[in-house]
């Protein structure tokens, strides 16, 4: 039986099976940042141990960090001392870091594929569930924990079992407005935040063929928001001609080489997956999520359930419970609500591509009055080339505010906050309780969706706009 | 890290579902450097109005004294979102050792079995059992058998746990002291692929 495009993966970096246990799997990349390593520098030193294999690690510094003034130091001392750690830490060690003030800093799911790090047929970890980002490339990525960072920084090793394996096949034509945003939305409001848990996903099928690196990107990127420990699509041309140039990608010979391998990196026509679903892609709208986990999404014209369309108590207990923090009413429709924050980035929807879809749309257009819209890129390339591009002239001409390049107001980590009862619009991939801030109400979207809700200051179907 | 085995403990009922980790740890007390300290942070914003420890929510559980013990006991899908660790040194750290959910999130499991937090997975109708008990009563946890008990009526169920792992844990090893003692084996895998 053949094999899929996970296994072929697997396989090829299993360096022990252990017995009645987990693998011992290599992996090719290690990215790290500066939230969820000094813990795991601190165990390699208390063990007197030192980085196996320094130079597969890569740093930058994104979670924790200003996207304002980044060039002066940053004011709140305990973000500062954590950066400042990952900085001497990075020293110490021999780690490349690409920090505030570099060149390539940015989001870490950001910079890796646009530096060309990221290739197919690697195994990619950091310490950050979405991870799953890199799965775009044909890679098995995933998000890690502190002592799991701490494994491969003494290895380049990590005790795995082989999680289940799921394909989701994604047919049809794509509506009018509905990006990839909208496709991966629109999965984990049907097969639910838990749906995947246990399997990594392949996503397939000639919509995913069809979208560019950067719409895969979005999908493979939000595959945890239904527990999935990560999502992958086999790598076509689409893949190579944005690897080829890249800063990190191989070139020469040594491309030749490469690409002869990534073009074997797909899952055989009779290879065994442990699920298999097909979503027809004309039955997806643009989505918007009205509750506190990424599953409670629907499409756009479509009314908040009510406790009658949920299967048990338990799911009740919660649509009541997310309701009630959201501010909003069972069957009510979400179009017309007005909102007071249009957010923009996260590793999700910042990438440049994502910002020439909201530049598209509000090109000639002004935000709302009512409205404060943050566009925060994923890295400081994707900043230069929003000006290269003249889009900045666009988002300054609609009153829209440009941020250098962090998580941001994705996870409320630094001063970019949505305040408490107010309602946040947002590109990024959580709308848990608080995580916009304490008591911000997030509404999950795509960039689209995000910009013209800034544009008309309510929730707004954007083929309106179209 | 710390030895499992047996625990017998009063618990603490954590009625919800889908408990994400930025719940257990919200995001602005992820700037330490260190692993300690977490505890009191633990389901901050559910426990506190306004960020402000002097004002307690008295409906959340951790506020009411009268419930208490080293086993957190919450619905399905317990420790999804983020891959922060501080999560599981959150709920250590506040003094649990077990957490018993009919479902975890896959990394939280990982990052609770890497600090000696034992995640138990039963099944929905022994969970529902554990909610309607009252509040003096205690679970017996045996990790040699695998067992976890209601001792009131001797309702018992076995959970599944990776025999790797249940060494570890019955012994306080972990998983680096295993993993550097293969360093030939990675040294030798990584000569025969390059």
């Amino acid at each position: 039986m053949g094999k899929t495009l996970f296994e072929k993966i697997w396989d090829t970096h299993i360096v022990q099976e252990v017995t009645d246990g987990p693998s011992v799997l290599y992996i090719d990349k290690h990215f790290i940042h500066e939230v969820t390593s000094p813990q795991a520098f601190k165990g390699i030193e208390d063990r007197g141990i030192s980085i196996f294999r320094p130079a597969q690690v890569v740093a930058t510094a994104d979670h924790n960090v200003p996207t304002l003034n980044q060039h002066l130091p940053i004011t709140d001392a305990l973000s500062r001392f954590q950066v400042d750690t990952l900085i001497e830490n990075c020293k110490k060690h021999g780690i490349e870091l690409y920090g505030l003030g570099h060149e390539h800093q940015g989001i870490v799911h950001v910079i890796g594929p646009e530096l060309g790090i990221t290739q197919p047929g690697m195994t990619i970890v950091c310490g950050d569930s979405h991870t799953s980002t890199h799965g775009a490339f044909g890679t098995i990525a995933f998000g890690i924990g502190t002592s799991e960072v701490e494994m491969v920084f003494a290895s380049q090793c990590l005790l795995q079992t082989k999680p289940k394996l799921m394909r989701i096949n994604i047919e049809g034509a794509l509506g009018k407005g509905v990006v990839s945003k909208d496709i991966i939305l629109y999965i984990i409001a049907k097969i639910s935040a838990s749906g995947a848990t246990g399997y990594f996903v392949e996503y397939a099928g000639s919509v995913v063929r069809a979208l560019s690196m950067e719409a895969r990107m979005t999908i493979c990127n939000m595959s945890i928001e239904m527990g999935a420990r990560g999502g992958l699509i086999a790598p076509d041309q689409t893949t190579f001609d944005y690897i080829k140039g890249r800063t990190f990608a191989p070139a020469g010979a040594a491309w030749d080489t490469a690409l002869a391998y990534w073009q074997t990196l797909y899952s055989d026509a009779d290879a065994a997956f442990d699920v298999e679903l097909t979503i027809d892609a004309a039955a997806i709208e643009p989505m918007i999520t009205y509750g506190t986990n990424p599953g409670l999404g629907i499409g756009i014209t479509k009314n908040v359930p009510t406790a009658a369309d949920m299967q048990d108590d338990g799911e009740q207990k919660n649509l009541e419970k997310a309701l009630q923090y959201m501010g909003l009413t069972a069957g009510q429709s979400l179009m017309g609500m007005p909102v007071q924050h249009v957010f923009i980035g996260s590793c999700t929807n910042s990438r440049i591509e994502d910002l020439r879809l909201v530049a598209s749309l509000v090109k000639g257009k002004t935000k709302h009055p009512n409205v404060q819209v943050m566009i925060v890129p994923g890295s400081q390339k994707v900043a230069k080339q929003v000006v290269q591009e003249g889009l900045d002239i666009i988002f300054k001409e609609a009153g829209f505010e440009i941020r250098q390049a962090g998580c941001s107001a994705c996870l409320g980590m630094n001063e970019d906050k949505v305040p408490a009862g107010e309602y946040c619009v947002s590109t990024s991939n959580r709308n848990f309780e608080g995580r916009q801030g304490a008591g911000a109400r997030t509404l999950l979207a795509s960039p689209l969706t995000a910009a013209a809700s800034a544009v008309t200051g309510v929730i707004t179907d954007v083929r309106t706009l179209l | 890290m710390n030895k499992i085995n047996t625990i017998h403990s009063r618990f603490v009922p954590l009625q919800e579902e889908n408990v994400d980790t930025d719940q257990i740890i919200p995001a602005r007390f992820l700037k330490a450097t260190t692993r300690e300290g977490f505890g009191k942070n633990l389901f901050r914003d559910w426990r506190y109005h306004n960020d402000n420890e002097l004002e307690p929510k008295q409906d959340f559980i951790l506020n009411d004294a009268s419930y208490n013990g080293q086993i957190l006991v919450a619905g399905k899908n317990f420790g999804c979102g983020s891959s922060r660790e501080h999560a599981a040194w959150a709920i250590k750290d506040y003094g649990f050792l077990v957490v018993v959910s009919s479902f975890f999130a896959d990394i939280f499991k990982n990052n609770a079995l890497n600090n000696g937090l034992l995640p138990i997975t039963v099944s929905e109708a022994f969970l529902a059992s554990i909610f309607a008990l009252d509040k003096e009563a205690t679970l017996s946890v045996c990790l040699e058998k695998q067992t976890i008990t209601i001792d009131a009526t001797g309702a018992v169920e076995t959970f599944d746990i990776n025999a790797y792992k249940k060494t570890c844990l019955l012994n306080g090893y972990d998983d680096i002291d295993y993993l550097i003692s293969n360093k030939a084996a990675i040294e030798n895998f990584e000569k025969n692929r390059a």
